[in-house]
C-alpha cells in the first residue's frame, strides 16, 4: 500500500473566493478519503434574531448568502407567514416567482462561469459572467439592487412591477436564449469540456438517498425531486416538472443546470403573462406564536427554514439549512477514489456556497 | 504617476463575507467592468499583490490569515475593504462571532461602502486606493537607508508583534508604512515560503527567496 | 389555488428513547432526512428532525434538559445526520453518542463554546472526543493501528500549524 498523505484544501484555494476547507487523504495521486471542516465565516447570523424584531431579521436572512439571497428572504417570509397564518396575495406570489427565477438564472450562470475556471476554460467563463449581467440589470430595474435587494417581506413584497416591465423582461430574456445555447452547447458538446466532466464524480440514484443529496446534485442522478413542486409560489399554477438526468456524473450535474436555466426562462415567461391584478401585499397583525417548517428551491437545492415564534416581537429561533450543508456528505462520498486534480471540479459541481453553509 | 499605479495587482480574500462583496469583486473582473483594462490583475499571490480587497468582516478563524497576507505584501500597499461588513462589521456586528472590521486587525486606507459594494464603488475604491499607493510610494522612496541599529529594532518590533492564536487584541501597532517593516517581514517571509507556496505556487516564492536573503544580509 | 403541500405541518414529540425508532421506521417507509436543529427553550432544548417524503414533512421533536444534553446519533440510520449532529454539538454543547464522524468539538470554529447554550458549559471538548472518534480517526491515521486518539490529534494538530507558522518565522527572524 502506498503511503497516505494528509493534503489541506483551503481555505484559500484555487476554486472559489470562499474559504473551505477540506483535508484530503491520497494515496499517491488518488484521494482515499475527504474531511471537510467548516466555520472560517460562521456569522452566528441565526442569533441576530434575539436582537432584530421579526419583520426586520427578513434583512439578516437575505443575507445569508449574496447569490441566492432572495431565494432566503422568500424563505424566510414563506416561514413566518406560515406560522402567522398569512396568505400571500396571488400576485405578490407571481412576483416573487419571477424574481427567484431570475436569482436562478443568475445563480446558474454564474456557476457555468465558475466551472469553466475550474477546468480551465477562461473565456468561457468570462461569456457566462457577460450574460449574466443583463440579469442582474434586470434586478436592478426592477428592484433597485444587483444581488441584494430586499423587496421580499413578510406578507408580499415590496415594489410592484408593470405588466409591461415584465413582458419586457421575458422578451429580453427569450433574446438571450440563442446566445445562452451558444455558450450551454459548448458546455454539452465541447471535447475539452466533456473530458473534464463525463464519468467524474459519479453519484448512483441509490447513493444520492443513502446521503440525503439536494438540488441539482440530486436530480442529476435521477431523483426527481425538486421543493417547487409543493405548490408554493406560482409554480402550480405555471406547470412546473423538475429537470432530471440520470447519468450522476459531473457532466448530468451540469446538463441539469443549464435545462434549469432554460426552463426558468420559460417559467418566467409563462408568469409574466398570466400574472394577475390585485393587491402586492397585505397586512400582518400579531406576532409568530408557533412553528413552522418551511422549504425553498434555492439554484442550489432545497433550503429548509424553521421558525419559532413565543408571541413576541422577537422570534425564539430561526433556523436556516441551506443545500450546501445537506450536500457536503454526497461530495465527500464522491471525491473517495478520485483523482486529485479532479477535486475542484467535483467541489464545484455540488455549487458549494459556504457562506450559507455556515452562516 | 509612478509606474507602480499603472498596473496594480490585486490579491481579493474573503473574510466572513456573505459572498455578495464577492462576486462583485469577480465582476469588476468580467466583460462588463473589465478592471483588466487599467492593467488591473487578480493574483492569488500575496507577495504579487499592490492591493488587498478584503470583503466581509473579521472573525476569530480569519485574524492571523488576514494577518499574514497583509505582512506577506511588499511594500508599498494598501488596504481597501469592500462593503460595509469589511468596514465596520455591519450587519453582522453583533454576531457572536464577528469581531468587527478589518481595521480591527490591519490599517485600512480605502472604505469602500455598500451591501453589496457596487463594482462601480468597487473601482471608484482601488482608483483611490492607487492614490495612496502612489503617495506611500514616495514616502518609502523619500526615507533614508535603514542603519544596522534600526534593523535590529525593527526585528525586536517583529518578533513582539507576531501572529498568534492568542486572543485578538486591538492592533496597537499595526505596521505603518513608514515604519521600518521591511527588515522584518522578508525575514519572515523566507520562513514562511513553505505553507506559502503550498497554497499560491512556487513562482513567487523564488524571487521573494532572494529578496529575503538581501533582507537578512542587510540585518 | 393548487394544493399547498408545504402548509402540512406535522410535528409530533418523540422521547429520546424511541427516537432511534422511530427514525429507522421512517426511513424504511422512504423518508429522506431533510435537516435537524436544536432550539434552546427555557430549561431545555428541543432537537428537530425533519424528514421529507413526497413533498411532505415529517418533523419528529425530542426535548432533553439543561445539564449535559445527549441524545443517541441518527448517524448510524443516516449517515448524513453527522453535519447536522456536529454542528449541534458545537453550537448546543449537545453529546451524541455513537456519531458516524465525529469532529469532536472542531466542525465549526467558533470564539465562545456552545454559543447558543450558555448554561452548559461542554465538559472539555477532548473529553468527548476521546471516545467514538472511530472513522475520521482510523483513516486519517491512515494505517489503522494508529487509534482513536492520533486521527483526532492530526485534525486537532492541523489546526494549530496554521496558526504556528507564522509565529515561528517570526521567532527566527527575531533570532537572526
Amino acid at each position: 500500500m502506498a503511503k497516505r498523505t494528509v493534503i489541506p484544501f483551503g481555505p484559500q484555494h484555487p476554486v472559489l473566493p470562499e474559504p473551505i476547507h477540506l483535508d484530503l487523504v491520497i494515496e499517491d495521486e488518488t484521494v482515499v478519503e475527504a474531511i471537510p471542516s467548516i466555520g472560517f465565516i460562521h456569522r452566528g447570523l441565526e442569533k441576530l434574531v434575539e436582537k432584530n424584531e421579526w419583520p426586520e431579521m427578513v434583512y439578516v436572512i437575505e443575507r445569508v448568502c449574496g447569490i441566492c439571497s432572495f431565494g432566503h428572504g422568500w424563505g424566510y417570509c414563506k416561514s413566518v407567514e406560515g406560522n402567522l397564518g398569512v396568505t400571500v396575495p396571488l400576485r405578490a406570489e407571481y412576483l416573487r416567482t419571477i424574481w427567484h427565477e431570475l436569482g436562478r438564472i443568475h445563480s446558474h450562470l454564474l456557476w457555468l462561469g465558475l466551472l469553466a475556471d475550474a477546468f480551465g476554460f477562461e473565456s468561457l467563463f468570462m461569456h457566462s459572467w457577460r450574460l449574466r449581467e443583463k440579469v442582474l440589470d434586470m434586478f436592478e430595474e426592477t428592484t433597485g439592487g444587483r444581488v441584494i435587494f430586499s423587496v421580499c417581506k413578510v406578507g408580499g413584497v415590496r415594489k410592484d412591477v408593470s405588466d409591461e416591465k415584465l413582458a419586457e423582461i421575458s422578451a429580453e430574456l427569450n433574446g438571450m436564449i440563442p446566445e445562452l445555447k451558444e455558450l450551454t452547447d459548448v458546455f454539452i458538446e465541447d471535447m475539452s469540456v466533456k473530458n473534464r466532466l463525463t464519468g467524474v464524480g459519479v453519484l448512483s440514484k441509490e447513493e444520492v438517498t443513502e446521503l440525503c443529496a439536494v438540488g441539482p446534485v440530486a436530480r442529476a442522478s435521477g431523483v426527481a425531486s425538486d421543493v417547487r413542486l409543493d405548490g408554493h409560489g406560482a409554480y402550480a399554477e405555471l406547470g412546473f416538472e423538475p429537470c432530471v438526468e440520470q447519468d450522476g456524473d459531473s457532466m448530468a450535474r451540469c446538463k441539469v443546470r443549464i435545462k434549469e436555466l432554460f426552463q426558468s426562462i420559460e417559467l418566467i415567461e409563462k408568469a409574466a403573462k398570466s400574472i394577475p391584478e390585485g393587491d402586492i401585499d397585505v397586512k400582518v397583525k400579531g406576532n409568530p406564536s408557533g412553528e413552522f417548517v418551511g422549504r425553498m428551491e434555492q439554484p442550489r437545492g432545497e433550503a429548509y427554514y424553521y421558525s419559532k415564534g413565543n408571541g413576541s416581537k422577537f422570534l425564539e429561533r430561526i433556523r436556516v439549512r441551506t443545500p450546501t450543508n445537506a450536500n457536503i456528505p454526497a461530495l465527500v462520498k464522491m471525491l473517495q477514489g478520485c483523482d486529485l486534480a479532479d477535486v475542484p471540479v467535483l467541489v464545484l459541481t455540488i455549487d458549494p456556497c459556504i457562506s450559507c453553509t455556515e452562516r | 504617476m509612478s509606474y507602480i499605479t499603472k498596473s496594480p495587482w490585486i490579491i481579493h480574500y474573503d473574510g466572513s463575507s456573505c459572498n455578495g462583496c464577492d462576486i462583485e469583486v469577480l465582476a469588476c473582473l468580467t466583460p462588463m467592468y473589465d478592471v483588466e483594462r487599467f492593467g488591473i490583475i487578480n493574483t492569488g499571490n500575496p507577495k504579487h499583490a499592490d492591493i488587498f480587497l478584503i470583503t466581509g468582516s473579521i472573525n476569530e478563524q480569519n485574524i492571523s490569515v488576514v494577518k499574514q497576507i497583509y505582512e506577506q505584501m511588499p511594500e508599498p500597499k494598501v488596504v481597501a475593504a469592500v462593503g460595509i461588513c469589511a468596514t465596520s462589521g455591519g450587519i453582522f456586528k453583533e454576531c457572536y462571532n464577528i469581531m468587527g472590521g478589518v481595521d480591527t486587525v490591519i490599517p485600512v486606507d480605502v472604505y469602500i461602502p455598500g451591501c453589496a459594494a457596487r463594482p462601480e464603488a468597487i473601482i471608484d475604491g482601488v482608483v483611490a486606493a492607487l492614490g495612496a499607493l502612489d503617495e506611500k510610494k514616495k514616502a518609502l522612496d523619500a526615507r533614508p537607508k535603514i542603519s544596522d541599529t534600526a534593523a535590529d529594532s525593527a526585528m525586536g518590533a517583529a518578533s513582539d508583534d507576531s501572529v498568534d492564536g492568542a486572543p485578538p487584541e486591538p492592533p496597537e501597532d499595526p505596521i505603518l508604512p513608514g515604519d521600518d517593516v521591511e527588515v522584518k517581514y522578508y525575514g519572515a517571509a523566507s520562513e514562511d515560503e513553505e505553507a506559502e507556496s503550498a497554497a499560491d505556487g512556487s513562482g513567487g516564492g523564488q524571487e521573494e527567496g532572494s529578496a529575503g536573503d538581501s533582507g537578512k544580509e542587510e540585518a | 389555488m393548487a394544493e399547498r403541500k408545504d402548509l402540512i405541518q406535522d410535528i409530533q414529540p418523540v422521547e429520546a428513547s424511541e427516537l432511534l425508532g422511530a427514525v429507522a421506521d421512517a426511513k424504511t417507509a422512504g423518508y429522506r432526512l431533510g435537516q435537524a436543529c436544536a432550539t434552546k427553550v427555557d430549561g431545555g432544548i428541543e432537537v428537530l428532525y425533519s424528514l421529507e417524503k413526497d413533498e411532505v414533512l415529517k418533523n419528529l421533536k425530542v426535548s432533553l434538559g439543561d445539564n449535559d444534553p445527549e441524545l443517541q446519533s441518527i448517524s448510524g440510520i443516516y449517515w448524513a445526520a453527522f453535519i447536522y449532529e456536529n454542528e449541534m454539538h458545537d453550537l448546543f454543547g449537545i453529546t451524541f453518542k455513537n456519531l458516524a464522524l465525529d469532529f469532536g468539538g472542531h466542525f465549526f470554529k467558533i470564539a465562545s463554546e456552545t454559543p447558543w447554550n450558555p448554561v452548559n458549559k461542554r465538559s472539555g471538548a477532548a473529553d468527548s472526543a476521546a471516545d467514538g472518534g472511530g472513522e475520521v480517526a482510523s483513516s486519517v491515521a491512515g494505517e489503522g493501528d494508529g487509534g482513536d486518539g492520533d486521527g483526532r490529534e492530526k485534525i486537532v494538530n492541523l489546526e494549530k500549524n496554521d496558526k504556528e507558522t507564522p509565529a515561528k518565522a517570526d521567532e527566527k527572524g527575531g533570532e537572526e
